[in-house]
């Protein structure tokens, strides 16, 4: 079979806001192929296909199309090139039925709107049928299940004749049967000729319905091998990859358990909780690992008190049931918080830094009554608490904290929560977005705090700094600790169990 | 019953500046973007409608000036809302106010203020104006019935056209659009500058074809009663028409009732169309499980490369 080169990625850089998002990534599907991308959240697959699909311009690198050089100014362009993306979150117009979305992604043409949605519409569920299965092109998109919503959107690029087919984590949102369905349907498609490209973390989706593989970790293409040649253990390791496990530093024995969460679960059908069970010693720093959105984000709101529907309980030593404590009760166990989006959640960007490093004791009279409060001590506080934490980029301790770069916003957070010598330190992604030196500087805190007796629980996607901090590691997958590790920890098993399907 | 017949027969007369103006407002809403400027475009249709009858005097040409200006003006709008991404809402009524400012001054510069001018005879559509008390409803300068023919053509393409399809889809999820190769921000400006032309004409309709002259800030805050019948209407087209026949009506009703020697307080009277439009949102919002027909993206700025 001759192969010619459908898609052609070369070269590409791409960074947003200052972070690189892709460095020198190469990329190359053939006609005929499955052809999966394959890496962790945040290594940069879904931004290479954006490129592909016109949707981001790259800075450096060119785009072969057939081993034509071509220059994607946006989506249509590369509805020209006959490349397709469905992406991981659909663009469909909800209130729109499922052929007026369709016939969006079309170019215009003569003849009159109701003609054309008609001939759309037979031209839909024939499609549908010969693809094996059955929708109503008359439906409105916002009544149809997920699954189906994803056959629009596959009808959609299909229908506006693309031979380059990009699927974005498309099997994330499906049952296993739909998600087998789905990929036995694109694999029947590129053996008719076309070109699709898989991008997914899911290993056994790799071994399974892949003809080639990609592997991308941290922006960067690793390699591009035949999945039938490499075993799973191989594919971990690549993706995951082996950097060493710098930095860890143990801490004092592991004291008394100080909380417990028992079956921890989301009601029926609200969530991906599934009956979370850890237990977390004083003096101890518990690293919850996991590919991203297998529940972390949801485990992180219910620890922190933010609102999260779940059942089960989470127990505090010496308290009780924390899901029914208030934000003062919460304070009065000095219990720190340090959420994942520091500038939505823990911080009031529009408030100065005093005032954001004060709020945490306001209501603990610090800061004086109801009717009066004590500027002088706020301030005085704060520039001690910017001393020493480090906190870097404070020109005045009246300027906005919104104004503050990531890894200093970070440092003010636990600045703020770490003032009252916390008993229980819950931390969610720590280290996004922050260079190396601020993620040592946040690290060394988590450590410190761990060092003189607090209960620490890190819930990061970012292995290496699962690795790095804790003295215990719980895998979560789909909703649930499905594995648990001491300090050492073997890497390629923790790799396993995260990507691992049961 | 000498009463009902004017009543019934000016109503029109006061509908239509509502019901162009609102027309104007969904036209652009349904693109996404949010527009409070109506009352400050209504201000240039209507002095540009009068600065042209003045000058030239030819009706048609004055409305056609009054639209193309309104228009114009609608450019700055657009700059600030899709260029430069100010908050839409802060954007309008700084529309609002220049356009006060501007008409009030232009107005008073060229000497245009309190001269009558001559608007456009009426036509009767025979045989319906022969009809016993509804029969001068059908009685009425051209542009009255050419509303209802720009009612039907707005409708149609916003619903019967590929076009207007993509101008709602930009305005329900313009990431969608945007992938699906819909250039958003020129649907978008053509969407401002189309409903801004609109709500010119319904400026001018006041100033050349009702009040048949120019009066610093004449049109009262017609504008902003449009931008709440919008809402009202829930950005339909035909639930707009029939509300601004009800506020054309409370509004028709009022010089009927003076002239019939009905003791009312005058700033009462006055107030009426404004307190019922408060009543009228109060009303809908709370109705508010209909709130779904709101455009999904309206007031939201559209950035490409936005991550997450």
């Amino acid at each position: 079979m001759k192969q010619v080169n459908a898609l052609q990625l070369s070269g590409i850089n791409k960074s947003f806001d200052g972070f690189q998002a892709l460095t020198d990534a190469h990329f190359t599907a053939c006609w005929g192929e499955v052809h999966a991308l394959l890496g962790e959240n945040g290594a940069g697959k879904s931004s290479l296909m954006n490129i592909a699909a016109g949707l981001y311009a790259p800075e450096t690198g060119s785009l072969m199309v057939d081993d034509n050089l071509v220059r994607l100014s946006g989506p249509r362009d590369a509805s020209r090139y006959q490349i397709g993306m469905v992406h991981q979150h659909f663009k469909l117009v909800k209130p729109f039925t499922v052929a007026q979305n369709i016939l969006l992604g079309l170019p215009a043409e003569p003849g009159s709107y109701r003609t054309r949605l008609q001939a759309l519409e037979q031209q839909i569920s024939a499609k549908a049928q010969e693809l094996g299965f059955v929708l109503d092109p008359r439906q409105p998109v916002e009544q149809l299940s997920i699954a189906e919503q994803q056959r629009v959107e596959i009808l959609k690029v299909l229908l506006a004749g693309a031979r380059i087919l990009i699927l974005d984590e498309p099997t994330a949102v499906l049952t296993d049967q739909e998600a087998e369905r789905l990929l036995s349907t694109v694999q029947t498609f590129a053996q008719q000729g076309a070109a699709v490209v898989l991008v997914t973390h899911k290993m056994a989706d790799v071994k399974r319905f892949a003809d080639r593989v990609t592997v991308m970790r941290g922006g960067k293409t690793i390699q591009t091998l035949n999945p039938q040649h490499v075993s799973v253990d191989e594919l971990v390791r690549l993706t995951v990859g082996e950097s060493a496990q710098a930095g860890y530093t143990p801490g004092p024995p592991a004291g008394p358990l100080r909380l417990q969460v028992r079956e921890l679960r989301s009601p029926t059908g609200s969530g991906p909780l599934a009956g979370v069970n850890l237990s977390l010693h004083a003096g101890q720093i518990y690293g919850i690992a996991g590919v991203g959105g297998n529940g972390q984000g949801e485990l992180a709101n219910a620890l922190m008190g933010l609102p999260q529907p779940t059942e089960g309980e989470i127990h505090l030593e010496s308290f009780g049931d924390l899901r029914g404590a208030s934000a003062e009760q919460r304070r009065e166990l000095r219990i720190a918080c340090i959420p994942a989006d520091r500038y939505g959640a823990a911080l009031a960007g529009s408030l100065s830094v005093v005032e954001n490093f004060a709020i945490g004791q306001v209501h603990g009279g610090r800061y004086g009554s109801f009717w009066r409060l004590l500027g002088t001590r706020m301030r005085s506080d704060a520039a001690a608490a910017v001393q020493a934490f480090d906190v870097q980029g404070v020109r005045s301790l009246e300027q906005n904290a919104a104004l503050l770069s990531g890894g200093n916003a970070q440092k003010l957070v636990i600045a703020r929560e770490f003032s009252r010598d916390p008993q229980l330190v819950v931390v969610h992604s720590p280290s996004r977005g922050l260079d190396v030196r601020a993620t040592q500087a946040v690290h060394a805190r988590l450590r410190a705090a761990r060092d003189s007796g607090a209960a620490v629980l890190v819930i990061s996607e970012d292995l290496d700094e699962v690795l790095t901090l804790a003295d215990r590691i719980g895998v979560m997958n789909s909703g649930r600790i499905v594995a648990e590790f001491e300090h050492p920890a073997d890497r390629q098993a923790i790799g396993k169990a995260m990507v691992s399907h049961d | 019953m000498d009463l009902l017949t004017h009543w019934l027969g000016n109503a029109p007369d006061f509908a239509v500046p509502f019901a162009l103006a609102a027309l104007g407002l969904i036209l652009t809403e349904r693109a996404g973007v949010l527009a409070l400027g109506a009352e400050g475009l209504m201000l240039v249709g209507a002095l540009a409608g009068i600065g042209m009858q003045l000058g030239v005097g030819v009706a048609g040409v004055s409305l056609l000036v009054a639209m193309v200006a309104a228009g114009a003006v609608s450019l700055l709008f657009a700059l600030m809302v899709l260029v430069l991404r100010i908050n839409q809402v802060i954007a309008g009524l700084a529309l609002v106010f220049f356009c006060q400012g501007l008409t009030g001054l232009a107005g008073t510069v060229f000497g245009w203020t309190n001269r009558p001018v001559s608007g456009l005879n009426t036509v009767e559509l025979w045989p319906l104006s022969e009809l016993p008390l509804v029969g001068k409803i059908f009685v009425q300068n051209p542009l009255v019935y050419l509303t209802v023919l720009i009612f039907i053509a707005v409708v149609w393409f916003l619903y019967r056209t590929q076009t207007g399809l993509r101008l709602r889809a930009v305005g329900e999820n313009p990431q969608a659009a945007d992938a699906a190769g819909i250039p958003v921000l020129t649907y978008r400006l053509a969407a401002i500058v189309a409903g801004a032309a609109l709500i010119g004409l319904a400026g001018a309709y006041i100033a050349v074809l009702s009040t048949k002259m120019w009066i610093a800030d004449m049109t009262g805050g017609r504008g902003w009663i449009a931008v709440s019948l919008v809402i009202f209407a829930r950005w339909s087209p035909w639930r707009a028409l029939a509300g601004a026949l009800l506020f054309g009506a409370i509004e028709a009703l009022i010089p009927q009732l003076a002239a019939t020697g009905v003791r009312l307080p005058q700033y009462f009277v006055l107030m009426t169309p404004y307190a019922v439009t408060l009543l009228v949102m109060i009303w809908v919002a709370l109705g508010s499980r209909e709130s779904a027909s709101q455009p999904g993206a309206l007031g939201e700025p559209f950035i490409r490369e936005q991550r997450r």
